[in-house]
């Protein structure tokens, strides 16, 4: 046998080469079974990216088929909620350009709002609650409905059910718990006091002088 | 002397402090009115405990902490409440706060307090007790309740206790002036904390711009153990994590406490506050506030009742609004300006400053930035201040966070040295104010996240239920039709009678040819087999009595029941062989079936024949023969003197066929005339 392959060298490499294949087909194959990926993990980092509201303005059945279409080529401008900010992070994660939202999907609101039953007006025909994305009407048949705030994402999807038109969109009142400073005004410039006697220290200093 | 340190970058700013000292504090007296906001520090406000129209008296708790981060607010003098509603208050937004409004009465009644001179013999507990309860949060600006800083979290172990006297932003005197005049009282208070917390060591951090409260304070201290440290003055010192670093030398780690490096640091004004209220009973009601700036014709501190409105103060100290360019609450450098004058002084308020626009212009324009990096050389945290206003422009977020915006403990001293004049704390102040936002909406998300795919499992879980239910009644409903349509095929019920009858002959012949030796092998193997098990049982018995084992009694039972089961297969067996010897019985009901069958056939076939006329006279003496039995029933039922139900039922029914038999009759009747 080893006097065959000495004196045919091709044969050698032959059956070196077709050894060499076998091995690593074989590893490569037992990795393809060991470390398989449940579902797509590309759909799952896009749904990290939107904002969850489940409104279905996208016009697939909430955040993850959305998702799940972004993974498999839909366009990334078709989520409200998630605005110019969600856009680009999408487009940052995907590494594709940036696109202006579609506005056929709806605009961006300034502000998240929460829906509200008025409870006077509620008939409860539960048509709402089962609308509700993220089970956040609280509510039976024939009783009166309402809306857990904390859980209310703000997609609206329950307005349009409503038989009686008994539920409001109400935007936060801003509070001193939801105030905050913003960022300055690059135009007027009309800041707050913040460390502005460094000008008067340095008149007096010419005065001085 | 003890070894100070220093800390990197910081500013010296003109001090401007002297005009407020040169009067020592005077009272502010007693406004008209007085609006206590509820919130007064960080945590949950207050929820009021009185009602408009109630009457109070100076120190008494009108509103109760909720949540632990929260401290109780006290009415600062007697008087009616005369309002509780929302009003402006000392915040830079301009916003409505909800506040208690008192029309004082001028009478300033205290309610009856007892202090605990002896306060050695309080616990922590206790004493923390008194402290929250006298509604006392830091003084020196944030305001954060001192109940809760106090309270460490057991096993970290304190070595150094530091009261705050450095004072080092611009303009306010407050500290200075309460450290001159009351110096015993902040060594009592300090003595207090110092038993609550069991330091190691306790230091009064005092800058050197201070030379007469460094006297009164080493003088009160003598022989307490408390000491006294003075360090250069530079901006901001104050800061507490800067303090630390100049007393100790230890730096609080990023996103840290004090407490994490052995170190609680509390105001000198904290510690008067804590005085008054363990040794006498007072709660926080009232607090140094100095009055300064161009503005105002006579600049000194007063001693102020919370609540007093900024204006009531103002004018005290000689207000001139022409001059005043804002009025700011805090120093020129961390301070805001106050939206109204109105707006109420609160536990936070070390200063009230009315500087003229001389003395503080307002901002001009920002320029571009020009990396000098002077405001990454002064910057007391050493951050890099020019980089984070690039990402916080351009709302780079992650970028901000790894900078470590976070550490910014936004003292101003990089917008004080910018020569392009940035407001740059004011860029990080919304930049955080943003990230958090992010931050809580983005766990929001989640949570939604999560709700909505628990959602989409129940109602595929519903849906499942809905469709195995389904399924379950489609195949019970094709059994149902299967089974009806092998009994019930037949459309003729008396075809189906026949069928039925002739099934049932079929099988009884099949049974009686099959069942004798079926019934029989099986009558004689249930025989076999019991006596098997009898066989065993009794063995088991036997072997258990041999060993005396506790299981004898169960055994016995067994074995007797085995017995007696074996009789009664055996009788069955015998009964059986009997009965299957002779003539067996069931010939007849086979026969009889047989016979209603073939008179149903007869009476149908001799209907067909007959001719409605006919027919009608069949039926008519059908009823005759019914009725006559009936009355003869009747009849003979009355003379057994039967239950009364049976006669009236009897009674009835002959009443019915005679009805009938007249409907007979008439439709007989007809048919003749036609």
């Amino acid at each position: 046998m080893s006097e065959l392959l000495a004196q045919y060298p091709v044969f050698a490499a032959l059956i070196a080469l077709v050894g060499l294949g076998t091995v690593f087909g074989a590893l490569l194959g037992f990795a393809a079974v060991r470390f398989k990926t449940e579902g797509n993990p590309i759909a799952d980092q896009v749904n990290d990216v939107l904002p969850q509201t489940q409104c279905g303005q996208c016009g697939y059945p909430g955040c993850r088929p959305y998702a799940e279409a972004i993974a498999n080529g839909e366009a990334i401008n078709k989520c409200p909620p998630g605005g110019e900010a969600g856009i680009q992070a999408l487009a940052d994660l995907l590494d594709v350009d940036f696109i202006p939202l579609d506005e056929e999907h709806g605009e961006v609101k300034a502000t998240v709002a929460v829906a509200f039953i008025r409870e006077a007006e509620c008939i409860g025909c539960t048509k709402c609650i089962q609308a509700c994305p993220v089970d956040a009407i609280l509510g039976a048949a024939k009783q009166m409905h309402t809306v857990i705030t904390s859980e209310c994402t703000g997609c609206d999807l329950c307005v349009e059910p409503c038989p009686v038109d008994c539920i409001d969109m109400l935007h936060e009142e801003q509070s001193l718990r939801t105030w905050h400073w913003d960022l300055p005004d690059p135009v007027s410039r009309q800041v707050d006091i913040i460390a502005t006697d460094a000008l008067a220290e340095r008149s007096a200093q010419d005065e001085a002088a | 002397m003890r070894k100070t340190f220093s800390f990197h970058g910081g500013i010296h700013p003109p001090e401007n402090k002297a005009q407020s000292v040169r009067t020592p504090i005077a009272d502010a007296g007693i406004p008209a009115q007085l609006v206590i906001p509820l919130s007064q520090h960080i945590g949950a406000p207050a929820s009021p405990i009185v009602a408009v129209g109630d009457d109070v008296l100076k120190g008494q708790m009108i509103a109760e902490p909720r949540g632990l981060v929260s401290v109780p607010v006290h009415a600062p003098t007697s008087g009616n409440i005369i309002a509780i509603e929302d009003r402006v208050i000392a915040h830079p937004s301009g916003l409505l706060a909800p506040c208690i409004v008192i029309a004082s009465d001028g009478k300033d009644d205290w309610l009856a307090h007892t202090g605990s001179a002896d306060y050695r013999a309080l616990d922590k507990p206790d004493l923390l007790e008194r402290i929250r309860n006298a509604g006392i949060a830091g003084m020196g600006g944030a305001g954060f309740p001192a109940a809760v800083k106090l309270a460490v979290k057991p096993g970290t172990a304190i070595a150094t206790l530091i009261i705050n006297g450095t004072e080092c932003e611009p303009y306010i005197t407050a500290d200075d002036v309460l450290m001159r005049e009351r110096a015993q009282q902040i060594i009592e208070g300090t003595k207090i904390l110092r038993q609550l917390i069991a330091s190691e060591e306790t230091l009064i951090g005092v800058e050197d711009n201070k030379p007469e409260s460094l006297v009164a304070l080493r003088a009160a201290a003598q022989g307490t153990g408390i000491e006294i440290v003075e360090f250069p003055t530079k901006y901001p010192s104050g800061g507490e994590k800067q303090l630390i670093e100049i007393l100790t030398g230890k730096q609080v780690p990023n996103g840290g406490l004090p407490s994490d490096v052995g170190v609680i640091c509390q105001n000198v004004g904290t510690a008067v506050a804590i005085y008054d209220a363990i040794v006498l009973g007072r709660p926080l009601i009232s607090r140094i506030t100095t009055v300064t700036g161009d503005g105002v014709e006579a600049p000194q501190n007063f001693e102020v009742l919370l609540g007093t409105p900024m204006n009531y103060l103002l004018d005290k100290a000689g207000y001139q609004p022409d001059k005043n360019n804002r009025l700011i609450m805090g120093g020129p450098m961390m301070g805001f300006t106050v939206p109204t004058p109105e707006a109420p002084i609160v536990k936070t308020t070390n200063c009230l400053l009315a500087p003229t626009e001389a003395e503080l212009p307002s901002p001009p324009p920002a320029q571009a930035c020009i990396r000098c990096g002077m405001c990454a050389e002064v910057c007391p945290v050493t951050l890099l201040p020019q980089q984070m206003f690039w990402f916080a422009q351009g709302k780079e977020f992650e970028k901000l966070e790894q900078h470590n915006l976070f550490d910014c403990i936004e003292c101003g001293a990089c917008s004080w040295v910018c020569p392009s004049t940035i407001p740059l704390v004011q860029y990080y102040r919304a930049s955080k104010a943003e990230i958090l936002q992010l931050r809580s909406a983005s766990e929001k998300s989640e949570h939604s996240r999560v709700r909505f795919e628990a959602r989409q499992q129940r109602l595929e879980r519903e849906t499942a239920e809905k469709e195995a239910k389904r399924a379950a009644r489609k195949q019970a409903a094709e059994q149902r039709a299967l089974t009806a349509a092998e009994d019930g095929g037949a459309e003729d019920p008396i075809q189906a009678a026949i069928e039925r009858a002739k099934a049932k002959k079929a099988a009884q012949l099949a049974g009686a040819e099959n069942a004798p030796e079926n019934e029989l092998e099986k009558l004689e193997k249930a025989v076999v087999t019991i006596r098997k098990r009898l066989d065993t049982a009794t063995a088991k018995l036997e072997q258990a009595r041999i060993e005396g084992s506790d299981l004898v009694v169960a055994l016995q039972t067994g074995v007797d029941k085995t017995a007696a089961k074996l009789a009664a297969a055996q009788q069955a067996l015998h009964d059986y062989q009997s009965a299957n010897s002779a003539e067996p019985p069931h010939k007849e009901p086979a026969d009889a079936a047989q016979v209603a069958i073939a008179r149903a056939m007869a009476a149908r076939a001799a209907d067909a024949g007959l001719s409605p006329q006919e027919k009608a006279q069949a039926q008519l003496q059908k009823l005759q023969q019914r009725l006559e039995k009936s009355r003869a029933k009747l009849a003979e039922v009355r003379a057994d003197g039967a239950e009364d139900k049976i006669i009236e039922a009897l009674a009835s029914t002959v009443t019915r066929l005679t009805e009938k038999i007249s409907a007979a009759q008439d439709q007989l009747n007809e048919l003749t005339d036609a």
